[in-house]
Parts: structure tokens; sequence; C-alpha cells
């Protein structure tokens, strides 16, 4: 019987990179879910990476946005961006060996439709510079996705140690 | 080796429709898990989930929701249904993220737990949800039905059972 959520592809940083792309994502699945660890050499405590699907950076990303910060909640709509911002993970100046974990699905990513997928990314290294970030974003986009590039901020890194893992999920 | 994550069954509207229904689910399952992306377009604001044909006041919730300007925190008790609180309806689609925990043991009343995402470039809600259900019955019939209009063509809605061994 075929598997319902399998490994697509995975990668285990064993340097620093500034971005990280799964690309040739078979259609044949029904939903993706990206599941990340991540850290990046940027100088602050917690930071924003950003997504982009099939090398695609016309400004066609939105996102309602949930933040917590251990003493108050908001919330931001961000519209017309040219990648979708994911919030919110470790940088260099989080407590030492702390990563941040998220997780994004996208439903019918094949669909010719726009795609709404949501996210949820923690920063949290015992300190009060702790963050969470949940996310309805959408990619106004009809074609299907074949390319996932996850990329720290422009002229920053991931550092060794992060990872990424890419699983498809079949409905039947 | 026993299957952990498997698709129960899956409906994808063709044609504008008010409900979806997934019934006799086995109790084969330790868990539920429902994946439903609300296409855009429809006529309904919200999505009312129901189990077991129950439309009495059996239910509650407390839900965290974002609008992009302000974050609040609702509860509703004793109401016939539980209601998720990203509102559908708007030109992009609407994704349903929910777990139903233990839905067949009989000793205990039903936990549902939902992450609702509904973004229309400049406006939308983002939130969580959990749900209760005050009956020890076994889960074996989900309605997922808009509550003042039907859901677009398009919609699609998968059941998965979760097996913990």
């Amino acid at each position: 019987m075929a598997s319902t959520y399998t490994l697509i592809s995975s990668n285990v940083l064993s340097g620093s990179a500034a971005s990280v792309t799964f690309s040739s994502i078979p259609s044949t699945y029904t939903d993706l879910v990206l599941r990340v660890s991540l850290r990046t050499d940027t100088s602050a405590s917690f930071v924003q990476t950003n997504l982009t699907f099939n090398s695609d950076s016309s400004a066609i990303y939105s996102a309602t946005y949930l933040y917590g910060t251990g003493s108050a909640a908001s919330s931001t709509n961000y519209t017309a961006d040219t990648y979708a911002r994911e919030v919110y993970y470790d940088g260099a100046n989080a407590t030492s060996n702390t990563f941040g974990s998220g997780e994004i699905y996208i439903p019918n990513y094949t669909s010719t439709t726009s795609k709404s997928f949501s996210a949820f990314g923690v920063e949290e290294d015992n300190n009060s510079a702790a963050r969470i970030g949940v996310e309805a974003q959408l990619y106004r986009n009809t074609s299907a996705i074949s390319s996932i590039t996850w990329a720290a901020t422009s002229g920053q890194n991931f550092v060794s140690g992060s990872s990424f893992y890419l699983y498809g999920i079949k409905n039947s | 080796m026993a299957t952990t994550y498997e698709p129960i069954a899956t409906t994808t509207l063709g044609s504008a429709a008010s409900s979806i229904t997934f019934s006799s689910i086995t109790s084969a399952y330790t868990d539920l898990r429902i994946i439903m992306n609300v296409a855009g377009g429809g006529s309904s604001n919200f999505v009312q989930i129901r189990f077991n044909s129950d439309a009495t006041s059996n239910y509650s919730r407390t839900s965290l929701i974002a609008d992009g300007s302000t974050v609040t925190s609702t509860r509703a008790s004793a109401t016939n249904g539980l209601l998720n609180v990203a509102a559908s309806g708007s030109v992009q689609p609407e994704l349903i993220l929910a777990d139903i925990f233990s839905y067949s043991n009989t000793s205990v009343y039903k936990t549902w737990l939902s992450s609702d995402n509904s973004d229309a470039n400049g406006s939308g809600n983002v939130g969580r949800i959990v749900g209760l259900w005050r009956s020890t019955a076994a889960i074996d019939t989900i309605l997922l039905q808009g509550n003042t209009g039907n859901f677009a063509a398009g919609t699609t809605a998968t059941l998965y059972g979760i097996l913990k061994a």
C-alpha cells in the first residue's frame, strides 16, 4: 500500500548556506509539509526568513500574522510581498545551541488556484526575546508548486546543523 | 507494519454544496485529522462542525484569533456545533487543519483542536480553536457545513486516521 506521509527530500546543513531549495517536487501528492529546525547568523535574537515558490519573486505573496512575545500578542497583515515571511527563528544573538522550529502546511499544491497555506514558527531560548509566530499565508499563483526555496534574509546564512525536511501527503 | 497516518475518505466538490459529510468512520484508529481547503468564492462565512448528527447544545469552544490588527480570544458554551474562526467566502481559499483526539474512546468527551488560516492580501484571519463535544459516544460521522450558505466548487476535505501502533 502506498505510504500516506512520505519524506520527499531533506537537507541537514554541514556548513552555512544562504538558502535551501527543494526542486523537481513531484506532483503525485495532495499536500506538502515542510518541517524545519534552523538558526541564522543574523545579528539578532529572533529573525524572519523568506520562502518562495517556483523561483517566483513577484509581489503575489501575502499573510495575516499572529505574534506572541511572552508578554503581549499582536497581529499584522502583509500585502504584495515578493516572498512569504516565515517567523520566528533563532538568530546569532539567541542562546547558544538553540534552533527555531517550524512547520508549513501547503494543501493542494498542484491546484490551479491560489495557494492558501499555514505556517507556525517559534524561537524559544530561555530569554525575554523569545517569539512565537502563527501565519495564514497566500500565494496568488495558479501554477503547481514544483520548487520551494527557504532563504535567510539578504546577506545572511543558515548555520550548520539547520535541517529542512519536505514531506508529501497523499489522500488516497 | 501498521500504517500510522492513513487516508480514510476524501471529497472534492464538483459544484457548490452546503456540506461535506464523512460517515461510517471506522473506530480502528487512535486519532483523526481533517484537512479542509475551502475554495474561494463560496457563500458561507464559516464552517460548522457536528459529530454523529448531534445538533443539541453539547458543544463548546475557546478561540484565539487575529485579523491583522487585533488579537482576541472568545468562548462559546452550550452551542449546537463547533464553528471555525477564520471566515471563508472570500475570493481566496481558506485552510483548516484539525485534530480530533481519542475519537472512539467511549470513556471521554471529545476534543477538537484546529488551525484556521484565511488570507486575502490585505485582510484575513488566523486562529486556533479548542472545541469540546460533551459526549462519550465514539465519533462515526463528521459533518462540515457552511453556516450561512454553500461551499464553492473545488472545496476539498480529507479525513485521515492516525494509529498509535
